[in-house]
């Protein structure tokens, strides 16, 4: 491979990583028990949790590794950790 | 600036382990510093999560030092882009070992230059890369591979190097910790740091599942735990004197280490109460230091400890 100045790559190209199919344990949200905090979405190391227009806070689960981290967090404990399905 | 919580501009794909509190740092850090920013990474856990080539997590300009010298190429940048007239900011974001250890060299000169840098040390408290090592982040007592407690050792048997004070003596303007436990204090850190003319420096608590050994959905919980046992503590330091602290009504140590595989060896086969009563002496010693406890009024009929 030719290389001149060191090796470069495009911004953000991580994404080609589909890291959800790490996942054991996946997070399940409760949208009517969540407040809406953001918590979640603050703190996935991911940043794979989104609000919709709708105010939902969804995980993507392309990405998801199923830490836990955010049904640890929940203030409101909106989110439960279910056996990933293979 | 103001915090963007939306805009992510450390994305998914990067190969962390679930729930590495360094990844949490990378991603808060980037929502802290905004779009306009170079960043500057040494080899470590952070730049192989983020970096496998051809990928890459970061979507500012990145790029890797060697392990020792990120403080040098950022010195580098930050001067090009003085005399070019440009405004972007310059970020080192560099682990324990790259900052205590490896890389003091570098950063003490950087330091003592005055470049306008912002030096962010996410700290794993060891060399995880590499396989767990113990650096001169690595708390008293902690198990690692270079340090391992067995019948002749109880662990690591030097106490955390005070590396903020050390670049407060270098006449930093703007010394900080934090916590990834507590991201929002973070990223005030991190924006202020930047924010701040001349060389400024964040370390920051970033709880490694693997390293230290416990399961990556508490990386929070056990974050929250340095703080509140005073094992580690949050505050901020203008022109070397120590402006703010984060106080707490105070846990003893136990709480802390016992649920972490790299202090287990505290609490089986046998409690090890005098390691424990000097690691409770850290703690005790940094709370009269900092000022941190909080004194709650005392209950009728509850005993004066
Ligand atoms: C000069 C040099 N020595 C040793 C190494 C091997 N090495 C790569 S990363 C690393 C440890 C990094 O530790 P730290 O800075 O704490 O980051 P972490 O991996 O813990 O996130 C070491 C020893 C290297 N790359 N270069
Ligand atoms: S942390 Fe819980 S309550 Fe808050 S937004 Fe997420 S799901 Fe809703
Ligand atoms: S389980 Fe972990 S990776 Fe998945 S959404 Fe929750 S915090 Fe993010
Ligand atoms: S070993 Fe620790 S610091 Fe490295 S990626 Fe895993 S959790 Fe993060
Ligand atoms: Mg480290």
């Amino acid at each position: 491979m030719a290389l001149n100045v060191g090796c470069t790559a495009p911004p953000g190209r991580a994404r080609e990583n589909r890291t959800g199919s790490w996942r054991v344990f996946l997070p399940r949200f409760d949208h009517e028990a969540c407040s809406k905090c953001g918590m979640c979405q603050l703190i996935c190391p991911e940043g794979c949790i989104s609000e919709t227009a709708d105010r939902e806070f969804v995980p993507d689960y392309d990405y998801c590794k199923g830490c836990g981290l955010c049904a640890e967090e929940c203030p409101k404990h909106a989110i439960t950790m279910v056996q990933e399905e293979k | 600036m103001a915090i963007d919580k939306g805009c992510e501009l450390f994305d998914c794909g990067h190969r962390a382990c679930g729930g590495c509190g360094a990844s949490l740092a990378a991603r808060l850090l980037l929502k802290a510093a905004g779009p306009e920013t170079i960043v500057v990474s040494s080899t470590g856990c952070m730049e192989v999560f983020s970096t496998p080539y051809p990928e890459t997590a970061w979507k500012v300009p990145w790029i890797h030092s060697l392990f020792e010298n990120a403080a040098a190429v950022a010195s580098g940048i930050e001067a090009a882009l003085k005399i070019q007239g440009r405004k972007e900011k310059v970020v080192v974001i560099a682990g324990d070992g790259a900052t205590f250890d490896i890389g003091m060299l570098c950063i003490s000169g950087a330091f003592e230059r005055g470049h306008d840098i912002t030096y962010i040390c996410y700290d794993n408290e060891a060399y995880m890369n590499t396989g767990i090592q113990r650096s001169g982040a690595t708390p008293y007592d902690a198990s690692t591979t270079t340090s391992p407690a067995g019948k002749v050792s109880t662990g690591n048997r030097r106490p955390k190097k005070d590396m903020p004070r050390i670049l407060a003596a270098h006449g930093a303007p703007y010394v900080a910790t934090a916590s990834v436990a507590y991201p929002a204090d973070f990223m005030q850190k991190v924006e202020k740091a930047i924010n701040t003319p001349g060389p400024s420096y964040v370390q920051v608590h970033a709880p490694c599942c693997t390293g230290w050994g416990f399961d990556g959905s508490k990386t929070i919980a056990i974050g929250k735990l340095a703080i509140e046992t005073g094992l580690w503590v949050n505050y901020e330091m203008v022109d070397g004197e120590v402006t703010k602290v984060k106080r707490v009504v105070r846990k003893p140590v136990e709480e802390y280490l016992q649920e972490q595989k790299r202090f287990r060896h505290l609490f089986k086969p046998v409690t090890l109460t005098a390691e424990i009563a000097k690691i409770q002496a850290i703690a005790d010693a940094n709370a009269a230091r900092y000022g941190i406890d909080i004194k709650l009024p005392p209950r009728s009929g509850a005993e004066a400890a």
